[in-house]
């Protein structure tokens, strides 16, 4: 094993080990003491597991139904509305849950638009249907988020799919259903596994929408370590949970990596062109899909800004002289200071400060992601076992691990007065752990699907390295590669993880902002929270047009 | 060829690696600094803040480090080189936990003269008492107007029928208003008693929720939430903060609180000096600026909880608006601590299982 086979990855490997598996490491050696537990405590843990484990695989499954069909939507037609309605179902990913779980409950909850108009409808004195605090609630929410990757990653690959393989089972006489079962969905398989495993992963530790949407009854291992961890202060059992989270993931990692083909896709560097729909049966998908995908994230997404214009107080108080309707106030009181409060945060301000963590992830996760994703495409043994903890960072809880920052980061670096868990470095350094086994997943395949030939004709014809990645390399994994940026993008705007658990040094942002909002009771604080959270998805929408607009200089489209 | 292309990678990467350990190496220059580590409702004006500053040539940074309890275990996690000179916001149901972690070096301010002894539940002096609010029960007016039902007089009313399904309360293993909450129920019925009510209010179908955001903003009929349940565990100033937030201006709050005996549980927040801190006399020079007339006359309309500085005097907005229980249930702090976790299991089992 040459050095210069283990440089390509070694820039995400010092990262993970650094900022991953010592603060993991050393909570763990704090924590665990396995003879500290008793019997009941094992018990307990492995019911939770089961259901951990049932409510993501259920939850997984439920994302693919919505997320194949949907992939095929994007990648295969031309509608109206299809780039504003491919946006639309990547916000979610970025919303704090309890404004998702607002926007539930303002169209399913015992007093959502749903339920009014059943009770009117049908007079009725209860409200017909229960969402909020069921498995179903849990389900649908852990759908409503991870969709978005399905749709990325294999619509991608199927964008990228050579249409003459498809063309030449045609001419030899398969029909369409047959094309898909024994053509595409074949050579879809590695995408469509890394989306599989992102999904699960994410429904496995999923910890927000447990507790926000699923009520309390309801406890996976994330949950139960934030109970052990936070409120108990039971180290012992933590860890133990946090182990076992942990160990999982490494199961399901390893899995995935054997499952995968290794030869991958073949993408050509071109097209598999998008038409619009001609037969009846393709208008009628196109028809009920965007429909149905445009009222999934609509109803619940729009409530929101609906919310951030309206008012809503004329039955609070003195009813009468209040009048309901619409207004800008939410906005404009956003930027005033009225509390002069220290902690006040200029709107502009928290947005500028959700954007420099967002691109600093973004920039950070990508350099350290595209030499280990093309590095882990072609692998040797070495590579094959590094391959899965590449992952875990996604399947390690984020309660611990941010404890585990405390108790490795809160002395000053030798030899200076800096300590990095006071810095805000740590935050986008956070967010590109979490985002880092995604950027690797998204590119990996896609790399890995680049014919070597096509280098080596390249190379023969005299281009030189730097010519061959730009007019090879790079148009072939270049949609893969724009997920990955979107996705770290997103990813740290949504402050997902370990953040919530680290410090917040003067650079509050917009997720922040919302969720002091929504720390005090008031009209006007319930109405900036919306408002805040609507410029929240606003810029989500925008950023995530803007990198799609990407391209080298030089490059035309194609 | 590919030999090549790789070696420049990996070139890259580590060029890479070294510009991000520049970028965390990164120091920031040398001023006098003083480090408050709060939890995140911690809020404070600017120029009393200022004026502190001003006065003592100091900057002081905050630590904003999670809800009560993530604040507090994270103090306690980092004691071997604590992080800041000052943590506030330790409360009477954790403050055996930060006692017994000794996080804390002992300081008897001379301003402890200014306040009651009743809040003084730490005769040691490590943590200092400044600021209080109670937990009680918030009802929405209007609904119970319109209905021409009676307002509940006392946490017993929960159980009759006509108070069916109208609470929401907070888990008190997620939420500390949820503990707060918990904790009155068990001083005002005991230990197993508050069993026994938990499990009548469960069959009185109350609604338990995660924290005090989805409470308030999600169930509670009189928010902006517009949820199904009148009914809400919040704090006796919630009605003024709906008052001082509304928007357009109203002058009556539209929700009000519970405030018969024992009905509402007083929390109690704590500032002290972290163990080992090298700025052992600004830290002091700190909390009597916290203890002292100027900050505790700021803090009501910020956090939205009492002074303890009996000095200190009220802004019109809570003379008007907030109450305060008369005969508020309060727990002696080492009860809680030897109860508080068994008692939170036990809740769980009954109303969660």
């Amino acid at each position: 094993m040459s050095f210069r086979r283990i440089l390509p990855w070694l820039g995400a490997s010092l990262f993970l080990a650094l900022f991953f598996f010592l603060p993991l490491g050393r909570i763990l050696a704090l924590g665990l003491d396995l003879g500290a537990l008793s019997g009941a405590d094992f018990f307990h843990s492995f019911s939770i597991l089961r259901f951990t484990f049932l409510q993501a695989l259920l939850s997984t499954l439920l994302t693919l139904m919505l997320g194949l069909p949907a992939a095929f939507l994007f990648a295969r037609f031309d509608f109206r509305g299809r780039s504003f309605l491919r946006t639309l179902t990547a916000i979610p990913f970025i919303l704090p849950t309890v404004v998702v779980a607002a926007g539930f409950n303002a169209w399913l909850g015992p007093r959502g638009w749903l339920n009014i108009a059943l009770m009117e409808g049908l007079s009725l004195g209860v409200p017909p249907l229960h969402f909020v605090g069921t498995l179903g609630a849990i389900l649908w929410a852990h759908v409503f988020y991870n969709t978005t990757i399905v749709i990325r990653l294999v619509g991608n690959a199927l964008t990228g799919l050579d249409p003459r393989l498809e063309q030449a089972a045609r001419s030899l006489g398969a029909d369409t259903r047959k094309v898909f079962w024994r053509v595409t969905l074949p050579l879809l398989r590695p995408p469509l596994l890394a989306a599989s495993l992102l999904v699960f992963l994410f429904d496995f530790t999923s910890f927000g929408v447990i507790l926000m949407l699923g009520g309390v009854q309801f406890s996976t291992l994330e949950v139960e370590i934030y109970l052990q961890a936070l409120t108990f202060f039971n180290l012992p059992l933590a860890a133990w949970l946090s182990l076992l989270q942990l160990l999982c993931t490494l199961i399901f990692s390893i899995l995935y990596s054997r499952l995968v083909t290794r030869t991958g896709v073949i993408l050509a560097p071109r097209t598999n062109p998008r038409r619009r729909p001609h037969t009846w049966r393709q208008s009628a998908f196109v028809t009920a899909l965007a429909v149905s995908l445009a009222l999934f994230y609509c109803l619940p997404l729009f409530s929101l800004p609906l919310r951030s214009v309206l008012r809503l107080e004329a039955d609070q108080g003195q009813r009468g002289e209040v009048q309901a309707g619409l207004t800008t106030s939410y906005y404009s009181e956003l930027f005033i200071n009225r509390r002069n409060s220290v902690f006040y945060v200029p709107p502009a301000q928290a947005l500028g400060n959700s954007l420099a963590y967002a691109s600093l992830t973004m920039l950070l996760s990508l350099a350290l992601g595209f030499p280990a994703a093309a590095a882990l495409a072609r692998p040797g043994r070495l590579e094959r076992i590094i391959d899965p903890f590449l992952m875990l960072p996604l399947g390690a809880s984020a309660v611990t691990l941010g404890l585990g920052f405390i108790v490795t980061f809160n002395r000053p670096l030798p030899g200076t007065d800096f300590v990095l868990l006071s810095s805000p470095m740590l935050i986008p350094i956070a967010h590109t752990m979490i985002a880092l086994p995604f950027v690797i997943r998204s590119l990996q395949p896609a790399l890995a699907s680049i014919p070597n030939q096509l280098r080596q004709a390249a190379a023969s014809l005299g281009a030189a390295p730097r010519r061959i990645w730009r007019e090879v390399d790079w148009p072939i994994v270049r949609r893969a590669a724009l997920s990955a940026a979107i996705f770290a993008f997103t990813v740290s705007l949504g402050e997902f993880g370990a953040t919530a658990l680290i410090y917040r040094p003067d650079f509050p942002t917009l997720p922040v902002a919302i969720y002091r909002f929504l720390s005090q009771p008031g009209g006007m604080n319930y109405g900036q929270a919306m408002a805040m959270a609507t410029i929240l998805m606003a810029v989500t929408g925008l950023g995530i047009m803007g990198i799609e607009q990407l391209r080298l200089p030089g490059e035309g489209e194609f | 060829m590919h030999q090549e292309r790789k070696y420049s990678m990996g070139r890259y990467s580590l060029v890479l690696f070294a510009f991000c350990l520049f970028l965390v190496s990164c120091s920031s220059p040398g001023t006098p600094v003083l480090t408050v580590m709060t939890h995140d409702s911690f809020a404070i004006s600017e120029e009393v803040l200022t004026a502190f500053e001003q006065e003592n040539q100091v900057k002081v940074v905050f630590l904003a480090s999670g809800d009560s309890g993530a604040a507090l275990n994270k103090a306690i996690l980092s004691q071997d080189a604590p992080l800041a000179d000052v943590f506030y916001g330790v409360d009477n149901t954790f403050l055996s936990r930060a006692v017994e972690a000794g996080i804390f070096e002992p300081y008897a301010s001379p301003l402890l003269s200014t306040i009651p002894d009743e809040f003084e539940l730490d005769p040691e002096h490590q943590a200092l008492p400044v600021d209080y609010g109670d937990v009680c029960i918030n009802y929405d007016r209007t609904w119970f107007a319109d209905r021409g039902l009676d307002v509940l007089a006392s946490l017993e009313d929960l159980l009759k029928p006509e108070y069916r399904g109208l609470l929401v309360v907070e888990n008190p293993a997620t939420s500390s208003p949820g503990l707060a909450f918990l904790l009155a129920t068990i001083s005002t019925f005991g230990d197993p008693g508050y069993l026994e009510y938990w499990s009548a209010l469960k069959a009185n179908e109350v609604t338990v929720v995660d924290g005090w955001s989805t409470a308030y903003y999600t169930n509670f009929s009189a928010s902006s939430g517009r949820g199904a349940q009148p009914l809400v565990v919040s704090y006796a100033s919630s009605p003024a903060a709906e008052v001082i937030f509304a928007d357009p201006p109203i002058t009556e709050a539209p929700t009000a609180s519970l405030l018969a005996p024992e009905a509402c549980f007083r929390q109690v927040e704590f500032v002290g000096i972290l163990k080992g801190t090298r700025n052992r006399p600004l830290a002091e020079k700190f909390i009597d600026f916290m203890l002292g007339k100027q900050f505790q006359e700021d803090l009501p309309l910020q956090m939205f909880v009492y002074p303890v500085n009996q000095q200190a005097d009220l802004p019109l907005e809570f003379i008007r608006w907030a109450q305060v229980a008369k005969q508020p249930a309060m727990l002696d702090p080492a009860r809680i601590a030897a109860g508080r976790d068994g008692w939170i299991k036990a809740w769980t089992e009954t109303v969660l299982r």
